[in-house]
């Protein structure tokens, strides 16, 4: 008795302040999105389907395509990159390995905005970067580094790769080592060896680097919005827009829920791949 | 066995690719030229320039910015080593549900963290400002600070409880000569994370905030966009990852202390 008072003591603030904060206000978002727009930039009474209807118009289903597929080009290069960094980390030891995965995780630490922002300077069309590539005429006048699609995945690569570089390293260095020289023994190719036993070593690292980069880059809005053109808008813009642009709260609702719908994706196949092999170890 | 160097050289390749943007900042931050596009003498009028009075509302945003960071830091280090210490010691019903409830605001992206809440608080007629970005960061850094003491706890020894359960300590006793001592490291460093992602925020804090509560990241990002005191940003970026890195130096050393005292 006194045990379940206990637990109740210690589990009820932060429970009923993630219900309070966190569960209503995703279950008021259903909600709004299935209310007409006020005038006023609020909420209006009774219920209707116009910004689910809204969703059909020829801009949305081209701009959620093109989160979708930013997003997932960001986890394929992350996921690349990250790969042969685990590997090499996972093979050190000691003080240099803790040094190296300071240096990879130090740059995540500093300011998102300013990470952004930084690129933005960087690729800026007046800045050092440009003008030397156009004098050593690697690209011409007319290129532009900035207000891209490339420069959008490129700063989603380089903001989310640590979210990929950390779960890889932790299987990584879980992962037997000798396995790759036994294979090598046995006949493997180098290549052969890395993608028949070390990646299928560290599957579960790799579902999570798929998860931790793939959900937030869905969700992707600062990125887009500093360094992406019109062209290059995601959902998140979008939901940006109809928030504090034209202020139509119900259309902002209906499309986060589109993003949630879409996120929850990934997160139901990795529960599930993770589960199924926890029942069923390869 | 013979290696491929491929790894190696990706390794070294993606670290010249983190840095670039960051130190090119650092050093235009010390760059006489308005324009970054060339360099033209060392100064440091651009830090001074921050203390011009016509940029008192930086520091304004830097003063909310810190407020915040330091009240939801608070609040999350008490919730988090509440459900942190719920989570380790019960295995019920109810603490599965506690655990995916924990884990739900870290994984959603923070957009629709940001838009439920704005939502939320439309919807309940809440004026927005200071009080609703305090609570939308609370929401959000209780759950960073349950991991991280979760993680402390994993390396506990509970015969000290019961060791001192035996001497005669009163339960009150235990938990405050016992139980929170050895848990301070993670609690710190979980408060430590929170105050960092807080004064990170933007995304959430754009959602929730009012007229007249600007935070420091939001006040860079306007910068930004509009391409305004470009320099301005370098000198204020510059001090900001001075900053953090002393922060991050500081949690390194507590999580370092804990794993050298539980082995």
């Amino acid at each position: 008795m006194i045990r379940r008072k206990n637990e109740a003591i210690l589990t009820a603030p932060t429970l009923l302040w993630l219900i309070l904060f966190f569960v209503v206000p995703s279950i008021a978002m259903v909600v709004i999105s299935f209310r007409p727009a006020s005038i006023y930039g609020g909420v209006g009474e009774g219920w209707t389907l116009d910004a689910w209807r809204a969703l059909g118009n020829p801009n949305y289903p081209v701009i959620l395509w093109r989160t979708v597929r930013l997003s997932l080009v960001t986890t394929v290069i992350c996921l690349a990159l990250a790969l042969p960094i685990a590997f090499v980390l996972g093979r050190m030891q000691g003080k240099w390995r803790t040094i190296l995965v300071m240096i990879v995780i130090v740059p995540f630490w500093t300011n998102f905005v300013i990470r952004v922002a930084a690129w933005r300077i960087l690729l800026h069309p007046e800045g050092m970067l440009r003008q030397s590539l156009i004098s050593l005429g690697i690209i011409g006048n007319d290129t532009l580094l900035l207000y891209n699609e490339g420069a959008v995945l490129m700063v989603m690569v380089y903001t989310y790769l640590p979210f990929a570089i950390l779960p890889l390293y932790a299987a990584a260095e879980r992962f037997d080592y000798s396995l790759l020289e036994a294979a090598r023994d046995l006949g493997a190719s180098g290549f052969t060896a890395v993608t028949r036993v070390f990646i299928p070593g560290i599957s579960r690292g790799l579902l999570t680097a798929m998860a931790l980069v793939l959900i937030p880059a869905l969700g992707s809005y600062v990125i887009p919005d500093l360094v992406g053109g019109p062209g290059d808008e995601m959902i998140g813009n979008k939901i940006a827009q109809r928030t504090l642009g034209d202020r139509n709260l119900p259309q902002a609702a209906t499309l986060s829920v589109a993003l949630l719908l879409i996120t929850l994706i990934p997160m139901i196949v990795v529960y599930y791949l993770n589960r199924r092999e926890r029942t069923h170890p390869a | 066995m013979k290696s491929s160097r491929l790894p190696a050289i990706v390794f070294a390749l993606v670290i010249v690719f983190l840095y670039v943007p960051i130190l090119f900042l650092v050093v235009n931050s010390f760059n006489e030229a308005r324009f970054s596009s060339t360099w033209t003498g060392f100064t440091l009028k651009w830090y001074a320039a921050l203390f011009n009075p016509q940029n008192r509302d930086l520091w304004e945003a830097t003063q909310r910015t810190l407020l915040i960071a330091v009240s939801s830091s608070a609040v999350s280090m008490i919730l988090g080593t509440l459900s942190a210490c719920a989570l380790h010691w019960y295995r019920t019903k109810l603490q599965r549900l506690n655990y995916g409830m924990i884990y739900l605001p870290v994984i959603i992206p923070d957009l629709l963290m940001g838009i439920s809440l704005l939502l939320f608080f439309v919807a309940l007629g809440v004026t927005l400002g200071t009080v609703t970005i305090l609570i939308a960061h609370i929401t959000f850094c209780a759950s960073f600070v349950t991991v991280v003491v979760l993680g402390r706890l994993q390396g506990f020894d509970e015969s000290v409880i019961a060791a001192a359960r035996d001497l005669g300590a009163t339960r009150w006793v235990v938990i405050r000569r016992v139980i929170l001592p050895l848990l301070a490291p993670g609690i710190v460093a979980g408060g430590l994370l929170s105050f960092t992602l807080s004064v990170d925020d933007y995304v959430i804090t754009f959602f929730v905030t009012g007229p007249g509560s600007t935070t420091l990241p939001l006040k860079i990002y306007s910068m930004v966009k509009h391409s305004r005191e470009l320099p301005l940003i370098n000198a204020i970026s510059t001090i900001f990852l001075v900053v953090t890195f002393l922060i991050v130096w500081w949690s390194q050393n507590l999580t370092r202390d804990q794993t050298v005292r539980s082995h």
